[in-house]
């Protein structure tokens, strides 16, 4: 026994005897000897509990993580405040070791929740349906591209605004790939999308129209103008917003669009470097029975009670195998479940004043780092919660100075956005205070300096 | 296994509200930080067509109704933690808190994903590591940590395979998977753009080799896999199956989620294959939180790595004495390019990584050990009494980590369905096992115990089979009525389908 | 409908479809007693567009239980003149009255003669009971 087995010599004794055999190894005969490994994985010997710790506490201790610098990243995953129920909560036994919800009688903690979650993100979208997750916000967009094709009858074009965020389009690329899609790219203009070029872009062929709001600048696009060009040709409207915004920007279900999705992160969720996080989809109800994922119902049980359920199972790979609607089985429910919690405590009034005091920091965080030497927008069209600059020396040079003052300052566009090579993505936060936001332009405007100093 | 008074406390209209029906204007759980800035009004900021009229319809409630709700609606969830969870195929073995305690490090946890690889050298290493135990896991020598789940590696390995044709200037057509193959392997080869053909199972419970080599040919690009396979059985056929696959060009795909029957003793890589997802969830205790998140990593052989996602965990050592250091490379050419956003489920690599570390060599070769023990000691526990009559072993030999029984004999003499067996199992506290998988045997039950489960767990398990098998000769109608003693009843599911109901109307 | 019935008025298809021939150019096709037994309760019936076109032995259309899907087979060929739009709301009548109410599809017949291929209803009676 070494780690959370039990099987003592005498258990193993009389299992090995009710089976009828002499060893293990007998079990793992059917195994052709030429396959079995017949040596130790080379790999460490087993570790205590506190070794272990350790081991991940030096790991960890080499990480700028957001307790250690100031943090303005953003690029669609934010350092927002996590109340601590949600951790609390998230990490009873209930809720974090079971599996889906496949024995709706002993699930109902479960699939209440995935109601529950399904109810909240309705609202924040204005759409009327809303499945139980997906991964995260990139790769549902390209989940949406394949409900698109499926449910277009025959039209493979997809058209995509670059102000979508870099790793939403890549991943489409990828899926792509697959199920055949022909994306073609539309560019922005001023820090948003380029109407005329969009309205030329789309047509007769063309299975969806893929926008984002705040876009990937941070900045907030006209959807419903821009929808008419998707509507005009009968091609779905996909709308990928931040949800943490959804308290004061006008929602994609009163903009036209017939599917809101993106990245769940702010919801509730940690950054952990990336993941795990969620996905959220809604979409209108024609497309409810298209839509991929989990999705809770309500009903009765055998005396009348309340109760939920997984419904429309038969879209999914369990039944429906290769004509399903999506091949996800494990999704990310816990991450969904931590979004409910946090927006229940956020509530009606706070997600709006969350919303306010996002948009109000933002605009004098804007403000006072455009002011700074060598800074500029990089556009002027209104923003939410991050916003795009433009500096007068290398975006790298400048973010290692900050780091170095402790800061983390924000995203550079030049890797995915070559026109915009001396662009700086800033993304505020309630945790980001006006100290910290003056400290960052003092500091931005030094860190700027000083590089072209060294340059000349 | 509620009390009836408990049951009757947990039907309680109060418990079934939703937290939305427990609002009342006014109430309010956050205290936000105060502005410190100016506060234009909004539309001075942004134009007024563009901001939102009325907020959601969120609910209205205080922190202690918060958690107070929360906490009960936990209580109507079975869980791992609490009982014997043999749900077939998903491996729910003991999730270690441990794990909890290091992902929560606020090194890890609050590690912005785009913060500068320089900066992130810890959680750099951290993937770097758990890639080199999987590739010494799996066999393979290239491991890409980004797949979010089982089905999502499926997809990337049928990505990988189509750019490995493609890069040779071929464009195949179909995917072989056995009938008894999980239903997101044909789901995932529908969305990779290829066609499904099924092969046939033999009644050893392998694949059935003259229809496999039937079915091979130039247009096939892949030959996905598990072994041991859904029937819990090791397919000693599988060096002929690599050969077959090979020798036409086309790749051969192993859905981990077997794994745990096998770590330690063989490896995948050994046995042939290309391109292994390996489910965090499953065989390395990642918690399954109720339907995720979990993560699937892919191992792939060295003809694939080039395809691999982008971007790629990588070491670099330094030459100049200061050690190695790690970064994300994103130069990648012939790469299949990005499957979601950022690095994938970092969290459940920290989990997993720990897990990994705490067991080592010879931990992780004892779990699989001692899974396939008490797996097979099950079974032959199952094989004997009523059980043995009434849902015996669909395939009788010795089993790996999981085995399957037909409940066909139950339904014929007994009048009862393995649905109905597994609903009376409720009652006694355990979670039943998977049903109706895989749909080669007629009213199946799959069950995996996993290695951490003890004896004694074991044979209550057994007992209750025995028990409700006993029940049924005599009464079969209590098992068609069951559960009774959980806090709901059967439910309704043509009602929830016919007219879904899938969030709560709000006034 | 509680007990097996297959009306000797009717033509079947062994995949478990039936026809009723009316005229020499029309047909009502839909799915019998043994096909909404073995399915369960039916949820959902997803028609074909009216003026398709439908091939003997091909799948037209999907009927839906909460747990299983099934397809729909043609026992003739023709093109689809009439679908039953009752079923969008009440596709329990499939169950209830599978050859009255439940009936799926009027078609106008490209190939009369394949109804020779067709079965009886003792026939197709002797198929299901001998499994």
């Amino acid at each position: 026994m070494t780690r959370y087995t039990s099987a003592t010599p005498d258990d193993r004794a009389e299992m090995l005897a009710a089976i009828g055999v002499e060893s293990t190894a007998d079990l793992f005969a059917q195994i052709p000897e030429p396959l079995r490994l017949g040596r130790p994985l080379a790999l460490p010997a087993g570790m205590s509990e506190a070794e272990v710790y350790e081991r991940l506490a030096a790991l960890a201790a080499r990480n700028a993580d957001c307790e250690e610098q100031v943090c303005f990243l953003g690029a669609g995953m934010y350092d927002h405040y996590v109340p601590a129920i949600v951790d609390a909560i998230t990490q009873r036994s209930e809720f974090l070791t079971p599996y889906t919800p496949y024995q709706p009688e002993i699930s109902q903690g479960g699939l209440q929740a995935m109601f529950e979650f399904q109810t909240a993100m309705s609202e924040l979208t204005a759409l009327p349906v809303s499945n139980a997750g997906l991964y995260e916000g990139p790769s549902s967009v390209a989940s949406a591209a394949y409900l698109a094709l499926g449910a277009s009858k025959g039209r493979r074009r997809i058209v995509v605004s670059r102000g979508v965020h870099p790793h939403s389009r890549e991943t489409l690329a990828t899926y792509s790939q697959g199920f055949g899609a022909e994306v073609e790219e539309v560019g922005l203009d001023g820090g948003v999308t380029d109407a005329a070029a969009l309205a030329r872009a789309v047509d007769g062929e063309t299975a969806a129209v893929f926008l984002q709001s705040p876009n990937f600048l941070g900045a907030i696009e006209d959807v419903e103008a821009l929808g008419g060009a998707a509507e005009e040709h009968g091609a779905l409207l996909i709308v990928a917003v931040d949800p943490m915004t959804l308290g004061v920007l006008r929602p994609p279900g009163e903009q036209g669009a017939d599917i809101a999705l993106g990245e769940g992160q702010p919801l509730g969720n940690r950054l952990d470097f990336g993941g795990p996080s969620f996905g959220f989809f809604c979409g209108s109800e024609e497309l409810i029975r298209k839509m991929p994922g989990r999705i809770a119902g309500e009903t009765d049980d055998a005396d009348g009670r309340r109760g939920f359920v997984l419904t429309l199972q038969t879209r999914e790979q369990h039944i429906r195998r290769e004509k399903a609607t999506h091949n996800i089985c494990t999704a990310q429910a816990l991450n969904a479940l931590a979004a409910t919690i946090h927006l229940a405590w956020l509530g009606r009034e706070g997600f709006r004043e969350l919303g306010e005091l996002l948009v109000r920091r933002t605009a004098y965080a804007r403000e006072r780092l455009a002011a700074a030497p060598g800074v500029e927008l990089l556009y002027e069209a209104p923003v939410a919660r991050e916003f795009a600059l433009r500096l007068d020396a290398p975006v790298d040079r400048v973010l290692d100075r900050c780091a170095e003052r402790g800061i983390a300052a924000g995203y550079p566009l030049g890797r995915e956005y070559p026109e915009y090579e001396d662009g700086l993505l800033v993304a505020i936060t309630e945790r980001r205070t006006k100290a910290q936001i003056d400290d960052f332009a003092e500091v931005l405007g030094a860190a700027i300096s000083a590089e072209m100093v060294a340059a000349s | 296994m509620m009390s009836a008074r408990e049951r009757e406390q947990s039907t309680r209209a109060e418990l079934v509200e939703t937290i939305f029906e427990k609002s009342k204007p006014g109430r309010r759980a956050a205290v936000l930080p105060p502005a410190e800035v100016p506060e234009p009004p909004l539309d001075e900021l942004i134009p007024a067509d563009l901001l939102r009229a009325e907020p959601p319809r969120l609910p209205e409630v205080a922190e202690p109704e918060i958690v107070r709700h929360y906490n009960r609606l936990s209580r109507r969830n079975f869980d791992l933690d609490t009982g014997f969870y043999p749900l077939g195929s998903c491996t729910m073995k003991h999730n270690p808190r441990l794990n909890e305690r290091v992902a929560a490090l606020p090194g890890h946890a609050r590690l912005h994903p785009a913060q500068d690889p320089k900066r992130a050298q810890g959680a750099l290493e951290l993937m770097w590591l758990l890639q080199e135990s999987l590739a010494e896991i799996c066999g393979l020598p290239h491991v890409s940590l980004q797949p979010s789940a089982g089905s999502h590696g499926e997809l990337a390995g049928l990505l990988l395979t189509r750019a490995f044709h493609a890069d040779r200037g071929e464009a195949r057509t179909k995917v072989l998977a056995p009938d008894t193959s999980h239903g997101t392997n044909p789901a995932s080869v529908t969305m990779a753009g290829y066609e499904i053909v099924k092969v046939a199972t033999d009644e050893r419970g392998g694949v059935e080799m003259d229809d496999l080599r039937a079915k091979v040919d130039d247009e096939v690009a892949c030959l996905m896999l598990t072994n041991p396979n859904t029937l819990g059985l090791f397919d000693e056929n599988i060096a002929e199956m690599a050969a077959l696959i090979h020798a036409v060009g086309g790749t051969l795909y192993y859905d981990g989620a077997n794994l745990n029957a096998v770590m330690g003793q063989s490896r995948p890589g050994d046995m042939g294959f290309d391109i292994v997802h390996v489910n965090l969830h499953k065989s390395f205790s990642q918690p399954h939180g109720g339907g995720g998140p979990g993560a699937g990593p892919i191992a792939v052989s060295e003809r694939i790595e080039p395809f691999l996602p982008r971007p790629q965990v990588v070491r670099r050592e330094s030459g100049n004495g200061s050690g190695p250091s790690y970064d994300l490379d994103h130069e990648r050419p012939r790469s299949i390019g990005r499957l979601r956003g950022f690095q994938g489920n970092f969290g459940v690599f920290v989990r997993s990584y720990a897990y990994i570390l705490s067991l080592g060599a010879d931990g992780l070769a004892e779990a699989s050990e001692t899974a396939v023990l008490n797996a097979n000691y099950l079974k032959a526990r199952l094989a004997e009494g009523r059980a043995g009559k009434y849902t015996p072993v669909a395939f009788d030999r010795h089993c790996m980590h999981e085995f399957v029984l037909s409940g066909k004999p139950m339904k014929r003499d007994l009048g009862i369905a393995t649905l109905d067996l597994a609903k009376r199992l409720l009652d006694f506290g355990f979670h039943p096992p998977t049903v109706y998988f895989p749909l080669l045997v007629e009213e199946a039950l799959m069950i995996e115990p996993t290695e951490t489960e003890t004896k004694e767990s074991l044979d209550a398990f057994a007992d209750a089979i025995e028990q409700i098998l006993t029940e049924a000769e005599t009464e079969p109608e209590k098992a068609k009525n069951a559960p009774y003693t959980t806090p709901v009843r059967r439910l309704d599911e043509v009602k929830a389908t016919r007219k879904p109901v899938v969030r709560q109307p709000l006034g | 409908m509680a007990d097996a019935s297959y009306p000797d008025d009717l033509l079947y298809h062994d995949q478990h479809d039936w026809a009723r021939l009316e005229g020499d150019e029309h047909a009502v096709f839909g799915v019998t007693w043994y096909a909404q037994d073995s399915l369960g309760e039916v949820v959902f019936y997803d028609p074909p567009e009216v003026g398709a076109a439908i091939n003997k032995d091909s799948s037209y259309a999907e009927v839906e239980s909460v747990k299983a899907v099934s397809d729909v087979i043609a026992p003739m060929s023709g093109e689809i003149v009439e679908v039953n739009d009752v079923l969008a709301d009440a596709p329990e009548q499939i169950n209830d009255d599978p050859y009255g109410e439940g009936w799926l599809v009027k078609v106008r017949l490209t190939a009369p003669g394949e109804a020779e291929a067709l079965l009886g209803a003792e026939e197709y009676r002797k198929l299901v009971e001998n499994g």
